[in-house]
């Protein structure tokens, strides 16, 4: 049985639609427009023990909303949701005790106390037991070099200390699941390498399985051999890293070194052309004409280098994205609805 | 039970810690809420003198007190909202809702209303500790203005009216809060109830004053027992069976609240769509 499991998972929400202007804001007293924003629409998804997940998306396209709906924090719209058996938005204490979620725009410490306080207060919460806390906090803090920080007042500490320490809390009571809302978000390249490191050593020893949601290509690519993209609230992809560039990719990048500087005159008739510095060609080359183009190539020219890739995995992705965007934002302009005032 | 007592022991203690980080401020706070009741004192003084000049006597009342009545009402009613105020508790909750951050209390195992509880627990006793000098030093020097001590059980009965406009104040501020569930702020609604609570309260003056038909809404709503109530208690203006009374419809009225906290929550959290990111 896979250790959390989703199916139809909707959440919708009323936006109140403010149009500019005093007069606006009076008659919004009285009678106000409201867009019906579709976050998630009917996500299915299992996933099993010891998986680390990456959901990639657009701003806005649910990747967030699905983690609160799975950590409890909001109730559906529709469709149903189970991690390790637990409906999460009964917010039962049994299940509370076993997950764990970190935002990274967020502090779940106490901002004036030292995080060490934080960490007891913790303890309690979660009746981890005495003798077992101090072990794991001594390994977290270890692992993450953060002894000498935990006396100072949270607020005194940088970025990258506090996320240290908001991971130390939330794994203090040694989850079997673990919701992470881009937890490198701001951080320097030095921090989320760091964060990066211990996340993957983390989650080796223990096994435990990971959500995670990042717009850092470097954090999906070190950490997560699943990747989950989600794109107007619903899933678009699910599969490795790799396979993205396969599934959405048309084209591939093909690059010639002409050796006798004889170039053909018409390039354009084999691909789009990217970039020409004699004797250099970079050509974009439909994937299912590239063994034709090739040949024709090789045939009547003489090449000293060729060399067939495909797309950086970065642009792939921004494509995705951005054709993603667009059927949004044509869609939304039809989705606004008018209700009555009552908020 | 051990487990649970020892959790609210820790949320108390860090709660009192993350109290006494910034003392200064604080004591500063408290210092100066003894000045509204100096300028009261001096405010009923002058009315006073004024009445005793017109009737050219000497013992002058108004609506049966005396200014040393008056003088030992406000002090009393310096206790009382001592416990029964809760600045920062509503206006607080709304704050947490509307930027996100209620979203620990949702997802860690523990009970959002009973972790404020705790922690307003931990604010008064921070509150009294550095209020308690001055507070003694004012009651000693005017303690000529005092009937003098209640009996024991006029007192029991005071300390268990102040224990609840202390819970009472809490469940009644933290329901407002809630409210910012549905309308995310609510300091419209917020000042609306302290300017009830300053008027019906008894703060600006006894309650008994008040003519018809505004004595009988001063007895529908609950406000009468954050400040007035135990003052009355302790200067022996309520006794006999209309103690007990009263100490029951001030308990019905804190059991109304709790359950309309707990309802506002509940619901609350339902409709929450987790703001903030």
């Amino acid at each position: 049985m896979s250790i959390i499991e989703i199916e139809g998972l909707t959440k919708s929400y009323q936006v109140y639609q403010k149009k500019e202007g005093l007069l606006a804001s009076f008659s919004g007293l009285f009678r106000r427009d409201y867009r019906e924003v579709q976050a998630v629409r009917g996500i299915d998804l299992s996933v099993e023990q010891g998986e680390f997940v990456a959901f990639l998306g657009p701003n806005g396209a649910g990747k967030t909303t699905t983690l609160k709906l799975l950590s409890g924090v909001i109730t559906p719209s529709g469709g149903t949701a189970r991690v390790m058996g637990h409906v999460p938005w009964k917010r039962e204490n049994e299940y509370r005790r076993r997950f764990a979620l970190v935002m990274g725009q967020k502090n779940q410490l106490w901002w004036d106390l030292p995080a060490q306080e934080s960490f007891l207060l913790h303890q309690q919460i979660y009746r981890i037991d005495p003798e077992q806390f101090r072990r794991t906090r001594d390994e977290l803090v270890d692992l993450l070099a953060v002894r000498r920080l935990l006396g100072q007042p949270v607020r005194e500490l940088s970025l990258g200390e506090r996320m240290k320490m908001e991971l130390i809390a939330a794994l203090l009571h040694s989850p079997d699941v673990l919701f992470l809302d881009e937890p490198t978000i701001g951080l320097d390249v030095v921090a989320q390498h760091n964060i990066q490191k211990f996340l993957k050593h983390y989650q080796n020893l223990r096994n435990i399985t990971i959500l995670l949601t990042s717009h850092y290509m470097k954090d999906i690519a070190a950490l997560c051999r699943r990747v989950v993209i989600i794109a107007q609230g619903q899933i678009i992809y699910d599969g490795s890293l790799s396979g993205i560039v396969d599934r959405f990719s048309s084209h591939k990048v093909l690059t010639l070194l002409f050796a006798d500087s004889k170039m053909p005159s018409d390039l354009a008739r084999f691909g789009d052309v990217l970039e020409v510095a004699e004797p250099k060609v970079t050509l974009k080359v439909d994937r299912h004409v590239i063994a034709d183009v090739l040949s024709s190539i090789l045939a009547n020219y003489t090449l000293q280098d060729v060399s067939v890739e495909d797309p950086p995995l970065e642009e792939v992705i921004a494509d995705v994205f951005s054709l993603s965007y667009n059927e949004v934002t044509g869609q939304e302009a039809a989705q606004v609805v008018t209700s009555p005032s009552n908020q | 039970m051990y487990a649970r007592a020892l959790t609210w022991w820790t949320i108390l203690r860090i709660c009192l810690e993350e109290r006494l980080v910034y003392r200064g401020d604080f004591a500063l706070g408290t210092l100066m809420r003894f000045l509204p009741i100096v300028t009261q004192i001096f405010l009923w003084a002058a009315v006073f003198a004024a009445v005793r000049a017109g009737e050219g006597g000497s013992d002058a009342t108004i609506a049966g007190y005396h200014y040393q009545d008056f003088v030992a009402y406000y002090l009393l009613t310096m206790v009382s909202r001592a416990f029964s105020s809760m600045p920062g508790l509503a206006s607080g909750i709304a704050r947490q809702i509307r930027e996100g951050e209620i979203k620990k209390y949702l997802i860690q195992p523990i009970d959002m209303i009973s972790f404020m509880l705790l922690s307003r627990v931990a604010h008064k006793l921070v509150y009294y500790g550095v209020a308690l000098g001055p507070f003694a030093l004012v009651f000693f020097l005017l303690r000529s203005y005092f009937p003098g001590w209640p009996e024991p059980e006029i007192f029991l009965a005071f300390v268990a009216s102040l224990i609840m406009s202390f819970l009472l104040g809490f469940f009644l501020e933290a329901t407002i809060g809630m409210i910012g569930f549905w309308f995310l702020e609510v300091s419209s609604l917020l000042f609306v109830y302290m300017l009830f609570s300053f008027f019906f309260s008894g703060h600006m003056f006894p309650l008994d004053m008040l003519p018809q038909p505004w004595s009988t809404v001063v007895m529908l709503i609950p406000l009468q027992y954050l400040a007035y109530f135990p003052a009355a208690v302790f200067l022996g203006k309520i006794t006999g069976d209309a103690l007990v009374f009263g100490l029951l419809v001030q308990l019905g009225w804190l059991i109304a609240m709790i359950v309309a906290c707990r309802l506002a929550y509940h619901f609350g959290t339902r409709r929450y769509s987790g703001y903030g990111g």
